[in-house]
């Protein structure tokens, strides 16, 4: 068995194709009676470990990812439900547990040390599709926008047909017919010769005792009756009357409070807290040294909170105090510069050769790009809830990996990660922070320490300056472009490589490339930030594309949807979104019109933007939005989430700026961590394409493509090249905000 | 001792009268469905009704709210039985993705329509520019807005003998 490092963990999606895959819904000896004994009520049959079926002919299906608003509770459930002929009004869908079926602590303990040695129990034959595959539903992580491709196609389809199948069959031996002569609908066997109809329940407990195939037939997608379908989501009653629970609504008797305050600079340690102030507070219960950090326990998060902030502490000094944001861009500056310099750039893709390719040039044209660091802000403040009794610790909290939170957990506590239980919560808000388990650690170690449960919360500022970062990077391009206007060489060099591998890459027919980039870590922690490396790349790639379209003299849309002549798919995509959104009709005086096209997680985005200046400041006024994720399991749920992943993209391209002060993070809150409202909220409108190729991912894909397509449809507006974000810094000059004549 | 009108409830409590209302509602008196989000009114997590105005619980101390009419998502639809018509359009326009900012959305667009039967999009920018959602579900906010201001007006037209 090969080792698999973290970044081959999250890149070897992109590796995936044409495998044939099993074995993932049903594994040897479907080890359902293990799950039986905690998942199955008297009155119900569990038929795999995705899937229940109750007396009343209810369907419960057990889905291993969490619930963060991106709908997978019912789109993955709606896979499952369609190849086992569900009645969907039927279906109850349940959050997978932490126990070893549906979590593999193996796999997890591998994930954790940065190395993975596979089990031969799990897997028939390794190769990165199917790495990715079991280890996201082995490990129960949501991200990177895999839990339709993977979950969902590998495991709930699979789950559903082939239990589907052991239904039939064991209606065939009841009723003594012939397997081919049954048909179901609706959660019912049917056997026309003889007008019988029955409901799976009768069936159930035989067809539990059936072997079940690991590659049962699958529904060609004209026999879909629930994929493709907007049905209502599972969880948005609960999000409209209050009900719904978050990680920071658990409840426990006898429960406290608590918060917290890291050392600010990030690297520091406590060296001495004067608890004198806080002494005779009433509520107040403890004050407890975390080693990096410091909290205070009490009887209400108020008092925790007020308290806090009347400790006297003391931070360690470190070399990082003294940092400020441009001696951070500075860094990579000259990191670029040496690694020219000595030659020692990391390849990342290359084609032909870029110095032929200037040679053939007529023109040469080159630019500079920045992007800042950013934060998640998350609505729901970090928070978690623990509780320590004997050697057992239970977590409640809302976890993007809640396997690796119980890893995380188990070894700064030095107990068993079986003895760590997370009861995963909604999330208010993932977007890769909830992947990363420093509030779930504090709460352990804070709860070690007493006897009765703390629910730990962060404040606003605390969340804000103690984030994973998305990272501040810059970018430099050089192209060369012929006569006739067409590129003849992609020189691109960057700082800092994360995941995914691709997100550098570019779609278009250049034959010659290099695209390289030079390591330079600063003391900021980085994280997963929706969409991760495109964030950035997608604002790069696709803005310099356009400023050779437009040294090219020729039409943005136009110049692209050459590039990729021999790339139909993006074509399409690019099409759609042109055609939908009018491009080339008059716009009023001032509003430009801008495109981009992304790919990310599978998933084809192109998206139109027409923006203008409003009070000094750019303003998307309509965004027109074509995705091609090969099928839309459900297409009200893939436009809710291109219409989040523009949102959020959106922000962070007019607002986001995390940067640098002493060392620290110099925002604290929404008042300087600006976020998009509803007044600046354009209209935003989806256009589906099913083109049947491999499932893609819906959560992140939309996010690369709008900051790039609004910069733009400024330029068209205004002639101003935005080459730095936030957007918000851009000072117009007054020339460029005069009117322009209409075309 | 202060005492709260919580959704029809009479409530006294011997607590801190500088608290703010947000941690009095959601940890003295286990309504949870109200939420914590900045802590300084930017983001409108924590919008809830004082005598029927919208206001930012988080910075709003309780002995503000003393003998007076407090009301939370969970009191929204006064006793009545089913959604608010509000509440209705949110799930028919499918309007919460993570959902944790959907309570302060509702009450700051349940107090918009007490006052404004029909309003225009830039009452609602006016109305609801104070309640940040990450996930980005303004368009679906207002249209679900749109939608119960319909369904309102249609339950509340007078029948003519036309």
């Amino acid at each position: 068995m090969g080792k698999w490092t973290r970044r081959a963990f999250i890149t070897t999606g992109v590796l995936a194709g044409g495998a044939v895959v099993f074995g993932v819904a049903i594994r040897r000896g479907n080890p359902v009676h293990k799950v039986s004994e905690f998942m199955a009520s008297e009155n119900e049959t569990m038929l795999n470990v995705w899937l229940k079926i109750g007396a009343d002919n209810s369907t419960t299906i057990i889905v291993p990812h969490a619930e963060m608003g991106q709908g997978v509770h019912t789109t993955v459930a709606m896979m499952l439900a369609d190849e086992l002929d569900a009645d969907w009004e039927g279906v109850t869908v349940v959050e997978a547990p932490a126990h070893e079926e549906y979590a593999n602590y193996a796999l997890a303990r591998g994930f954790m040390a940065g190395d993975i040695e596979f089990p031969e129990m799990l897997v028939d034959t390794v190769n990165g599709f199917f790495l990715m595959a079991t280890q996201s539903m082995g490990l129960q992580i949501t991200g990177g926008s895999t839990s339709v491709q993977y979950t969902g196609e590998l495991a709930m389809r699979v789950g559903g047909a082939s239990a589907r199948a052991v239904l039939l069959a064991a209606a065939a031996e009841k009723w003594n017919v012939n397997v081919s002569e049954l048909q179901t609908e609706k959660s019912h066997v049917i056997h026309s010769p003889s007008a019988r109809r029955a409901p799976y329940a009768e069936f159930a407990a035989d067809a539990a005792t059936l072997s079940q195939s690991p590659v049962p037939v699958l529904k060609s997608s004209d026999q879909f009756r629930i994929m493709g379908t907007s049905v209502p989501r599972v969880d948005v009653p609960a999000k409209v009357d209050g009900t719904a629970s978050f990680g920071i609504d658990a409840d426990l008797p006898g429960m406290k409070y608590a918060t917290v305050m890291a050392a600010p600079v990030f690297g520091s340690v406590v060296v001495d807290i004067d608890t004198d102030s806080v002494a005779d507070m009433p509520g107040v219960r403890k004050v407890v040294n975390l080693d990096d950090a410091v909290a205070v326990i009490a009887d209400g998060y108020w008092v925790a909170k007020k308290a806090l902030d009347r400790l006297g502490i003391t931070w360690s000094e470190t070399d990082n105090a003294g940092r400020e944001q441009s001696d951070i861009f500075d860094q990579f500056a000259g990191a670029l510069d040496s690694a020219n310099e000595n030659g020692d750039n990391n390849d990342d893709f290359a084609a032909g050769n870029v110095n032929d390719g200037f040679a053939a040039a007529e023109q040469i044209v080159e630019a500079e790009y920045r992007v800042p660091y950013l934060a998640h802000a998350t609505m729901e403040p970090m928070n978690c809830t623990a509780w320590m009794r004997d050697d057992q610790c239970e977590l409640w909290l809302g976890t993007q990996n809640p396997l690796g939170f119980g890893m995380e957990v188990a070894t700064a506590l030095d107990i068993e990660a079986e003895n760590v239980i997370v009861h995963n919560q909604y999330l208010g808000g993932g977007f890769g922070r909830r992947a990363f388990g420093d509030v779930a650690v504090q709460a352990a170690r804070i709860a070690a320490d007493v006897s009765y449960p703390v629910k730990l919360i962060w404040s606003r500022e605390e969340d804000m300056r103690h984030d994973h970062y998305r990272q501040a990077s810059i970018s430099r391009f050089k192209a060369g472009i012929d006569s006739a206007g067409r590129p003849t060489a992609w020189l691109n060099q960057y700082v800092e490589k994360h995941d995914p591998e691709d997100a550098p890459h570019i779609p278009y027919n250049i034959e010659n490339q290099l695209i390289h980039f030079a390591d330079s870590a600063s003391h900021v922690p980085w994280g997963f930030w929706r969409s991760v490396d495109h964030s950035l790349h997608g604002f790069f790639k696709e803005s310099f594309v356009d400023e050779l379209a437009v040294a090219a003299g020729k039409d943005p849309y136009e110049y692209r949807r050459e590039l990729l002549e021999e790339n139909p798919r993006f074509r399409d995509v690019l099409d759609l979104a042109a055609k939908k959104a009018d491009w080339g009709s008059p716009l009023p005086k001032n509003v430009g019109r801008g495109i981009a096209i992304t790919r990310s997680f599978g998933t084809i985005v192109a998206q139109v933007v027409e923006a203008e200046i409003v009070d000094g400041g750019p303003r998307a006024r309509r965004v027109v939005c074509a995705v091609d994720a090969g099928f839309a399991m459900h297409p009200d749920g893939m436009a809710a989430q291109m219409e989040s992943g523009i949102i959020y993209g959106l922000t962070a391209a007019l607002y986001g700026d995390i940067s640098i002060h002493r060392g620290a993070v110099a925002q604290s809150n929404f008042h300087d961590y600006k976020m998009l409202r509803m007044s600046e909220a354009p209209h935003i409108e989806t256009h589906i394409i099913n083109s049947g190729e491999r499932t893609g991912g819906a959560g992140e894909p939309a996010t690369p493509a709008i900051a790039p397509a609004l910069a733009n449809a400024i330029f068209d507006a205004t002639g101003v090249r935005i080459r730095e974000l936030p957007m918000s810094n851009t000072v117009f000059p007054d020339e460029s905000l005069e009117s322009k004549d209409v075309a | 001792m202060i005492t709260l009108k919580i959704n029809g409830d009479v409530r006294e409590l011997d607590i801190d009268p500088t608290t703010p209302i947000l941690w009095v509602v959601r940890e003295n008196l286990g309504l949870s469905g109200t939420k914590f989000g900045c802590g300084i009114a930017q983001c409108g997590a924590c919008t809830l009704h004082l005598n029927g105005a919208p206001i930012r619980s988080c910075v709003t101390p309780v002995q503000a709210a003393d003998g007076q009419e407090i009301t939370t998502i969970e009191g929204v639809t006064a006793g009545q039985d089913g959604l608010h018509p509000l509440q209705q359009a949110w799930i028919d326009e499918q309007v919460p993705q993570c959902g944790y900012c959907q309570s302060g959305q509702l009450m700051s667009a349940v107090a918009l329509l007490a006052r404004n039967d029909d309003p225009t999009d830039a009452d609602i920018d006016l109305a609801m520019s104070g309640n940040i959602c990450r996930c980005g579900t303004y368009g679906r906010i207002r249209k679900g807005i749109k939608r119960a201001a319909a369904t309102m007006n249609a339950a509340t037209e007078v029948p003519t003998n036309g």
